[in-house]
């Protein structure tokens, strides 16, 4: 007795379209995607690798204190993030590099925080509503959720899409073990938030792996929260747009909240400071590097026709993406000292002054002779 | 001027500031149709509606992370957490998000959430409803702790934490909320962050906050009928701290007690003691004595009153500073 695939596929990996029964409401969305649009998406896609592998070297290379690949994942990001409206606002882990590149953050502004020079890296209003990375696991989830109040707060729904705003915010399968997150489902189902829930199941919450999180197909969890919860396969940019899409327009027309699970695997370490080969195995690793989500789409355009001459056009873009990246990375500077205590209060604060003063006092004394 | 209890100075404080700026909303557990355990926010879910008064679910992370988000979208949201004891599942959230965000964001948004939090004991009530956690608090950069210790100070003090674009923790002596006093409708006595004397005196000086405040001027009435002069201090504002008053009236004195219901092992009176030895050492005759709740778990009712410290005990605090 074979159960029904309840996961969202429309392309397999062989780029073949051969949807899945889950995939009948979602069909349509996926179908409108023309040639350019999914040669965009590629495009995003391999300068979302290219920047990752490249900010990689930079750790190795002891350019970067730390970095978290992206690598496997990019499907998950750029189907997303390219289903997301330019109103909405984007609430991201500290993995959502893909994210942040189609929201027009710029690579070095990425990197910059794992390069010890800032704890933001970006302002969100000019950059696409994308928030700053959260590295507390699940925190992030509720201020999401309370931003999406404050949406729900502020005005009544439009009606037109173009319009009315909606949150996405990205989570790892760890974090759905976390208080925040949970606490977040119930704050959103309460509230009827306008809001999408994106939850990368990449396998491997650093050595953990999601068996560990959960006994229970994560997104099955979205019932006991009162929301409808879709299953989609993460390597299939087609499957990942158009059921992001379909329940952020459900979320910003007032029909609530709603939780997606894209299943897709961390092919890098989880940072640059851990070894995978301590707790996973070779096969399950070669297993997901043959479902890579860039073949994928790949396959599926040269099936529609797209000639080699694009996609070398692309790869060269993206050669050029981390070549520029190198070089921006090694001319950033150090902040100024100032930033120790300039943003610790927004208003004027005597603890914080003297001290500033002291350091001040303190570092031109080092001049002074004995 | 008009006669308020602190809770109705509170209450009143509040829906000044809703008036003021539609941009605030409260939020918490039982503060809309109950009007909160304190009734501080009584009445004003029938006035402001529930989009500006929230029931919200039982869950202090969720109250706190969500009302980060709403601050993001312009509001000013003024959270209440049930009891002192109910913090720490919104610890992490204001601790390590709440606190830190201006900061990360390198002040291109702002933060302007108050977390009132009913503090401290005399109530008689169960585990986890009396405790004095303001230490922790004021420990962590970011954020800005008050206190007030007077209906006044309470219905002024609350709109100008709200006004503020930092996060500001605001602990509401519970032992306080019944007694009446003066409020003054009109206009604020002093700033958010300004320590005040409250008593004048030359033979030493009493610091404390809160809940401790009454505490002190009676130890100040009773010590001035057997002819000793005590001057009284009330901090206000545990971070910053405004050292001017504290150190102005040391210097005057020469001996200083500092008094809180919270234990005394690195609590705030270690840095106030710290502070004044650090600023008026040449003016002390005694070393600052800490007068504080034991640095044991806040205990059953029944002895609640062996744990918390009363008039006598800092009057025994100035016998020994005086006997120096």
């Amino acid at each position: 007795m074979a159960s029904t695939d309840p996961t969202v596929r429309i392309i397999g990996n062989d780029g073949v379209i051969a949807p899945t029964e889950a995939a009948e409401p979602y069909l349509e969305r996926a179908m409108a995607l023309d040639e350019e649009r999914l040669l965009g998406f590629l495009t995003d896609m391999v300068h979302t690798r290219a920047v990752d592998v490249e900010a990689a070297n930079l750790q190795r290379q002891g350019h970067l204190g730390l970095w978290a690949p992206s690598y496997g994942q990019e499907a998950a990001q750029i189907g997303s993030a390219r289903a997301a409206r330019a109103q909405d606002s984007i609430f991201p882990a500290y993995r959502e590099h893909g994210v942040a590149l189609v929201r027009g953050v710029e690579p070095v502004d990425i990197v910059r925080m794992m390069r010890g020079v800032t704890h933001g890296g970006w302002d969100p209003a000019a950059h696409g509503n994308f928030r700053p990375y959260t590295l507390v696991i699940g925190s992030h989830t509720l201020h999401a959720t309370g931003y999406a109040m404050g949406i729900r707060f502020d005005a009544p729904v439009t009606g037109d899409p173009e319009r009315d705003e909606a949150v996405l915010v990205y989570f790892g399968d760890g974090a759905t073990a976390q208080g925040d997150t949970n606490e977040a489902f119930v704050f959103a189902s309460s509230y009827q938030t306008p809001q999408v829930f994106f939850l990368q199941n990449n396998h491997w919450a650093i050595s953990v792996p999601v068996s560990r999180q959960s006994r229970t197909p994560l997104f099955r969890r979205a019932d006991g929260f009162g929301m409808p919860g879709v299953q989609v396969d993460g390597n299939d940019v087609l499957a990942v747009f158009a059921v992001t899409g379909a329940l952020l327009d459900d979320a910003r027309a007032g029909r609530g909240p709603a939780l997606i699970e894209a299943l897709t695997y961390r092919i890098g370490a989880h940072t640059t400071a851990d070894d995978p080969t301590k707790y996973r195995t070779d096969d399950e690793l070669a297993e997901w590097t043959a479902r890579d989500p860039i073949l994928r789409l790949r396959r599926h355009l040269e099936q529609r026709g797209v000639g080699a001459e694009e996609f070398d056009r692309i790869d060269a873009e993206a050669a050029e993406l981390a070549s520029t990246l190198r070089g921006q990375v090694l001319a950033v500077q150090d902040p100024p000292r100032s930033l120790l205590f300039e943003h610790v209060y927004r208003e004027p604060h005597p603890l914080i002054a003297a001290e500033q003063a002291w350091l001040a006092d303190y570092e031109a004394s080092y001049g002074e002779s004995s | 001027m008009t006669q308020l209890p602190l809770a109705k100075a509170l209450n009143a404080g509040l829906k000044r500031a809703m008036e003021d700026d539609p941009k605030v909303l409260l939020m918490g557990e039982d503060i809309g149709r109950l009007g909160g355990v304190f009734r501080v926010t009584d009445g004003l879910l029938a006035t402001f509606g529930e989009q500006r008064v929230l029931d919200t679910p039982l869950a202090e992370s969720g109250i706190v992370g969500t009302a980060i988000g709403l601050a993001i979208r312009g509001y000013r949201p003024v959270c209440e957490i049930q009891f002192d004891g109910f913090i720490w599942p919104g610890f992490d959230q204001i601790t390590s998000q709440l606190a830190k965000l201006t900061n990360r964001l390198e002040g291109r948004e702002r933060f302007p959430i108050v977390i009132r939090v009913p503090f401290g004991g005399h109530i008689g009530s169960i585990e986890h409803h009396s405790e004095s956690p303001e230490t922790y608090f004021a420990h962590t950069p970011g954020l800005r702790v008050v206190t007030p210790s007077t209906p006044n100070d309470g219905y002024w003090m609350i709109q100008q934490a709200i006004r503020s674009d930092d996060p500001v923790i605001f602990f509401e002596p519970k032992s306080r909320y019944w007694p009446k006093g003066e409020v003054d409708l009109e206009s604020p006595p002093v700033g958010l962050h300004v320590s005040r004397v409250v008593r004048t005196g030359t033979d030493a000086t009493l610091i404390g906050y809160g809940p401790m405040v009454s505490v002190l001027l009676a130890a100040a009435e009773i010590a001035a009928g057997e002819g000793r002069s005590l001057e009284v201090v009330d901090l206000r504002s545990l971070s910053p701290i405004d050292w001017g008053p504290v150190v102005a009236s040391v210097e005057k004195t020469g001996r200083a007690v500092v008094a809180h219901e919270a234990p005394g092992f690195l609590g705030m009176g270690a840095e106030i003691a710290a502070g004044i030895s650090e600023r008026a050492f040449y003016s002390l005759e005694a070393p600052v004595l800490r007068v504080a709740g034991f640095d044991a778990p806040y205990p059953p009712a029944k002895l609640e009153k062996l744990y918390l410290p009363d008039a006598d005990r800092v009057l025994d605090a100035v016998d020994r500073t005086l006997a120096y």
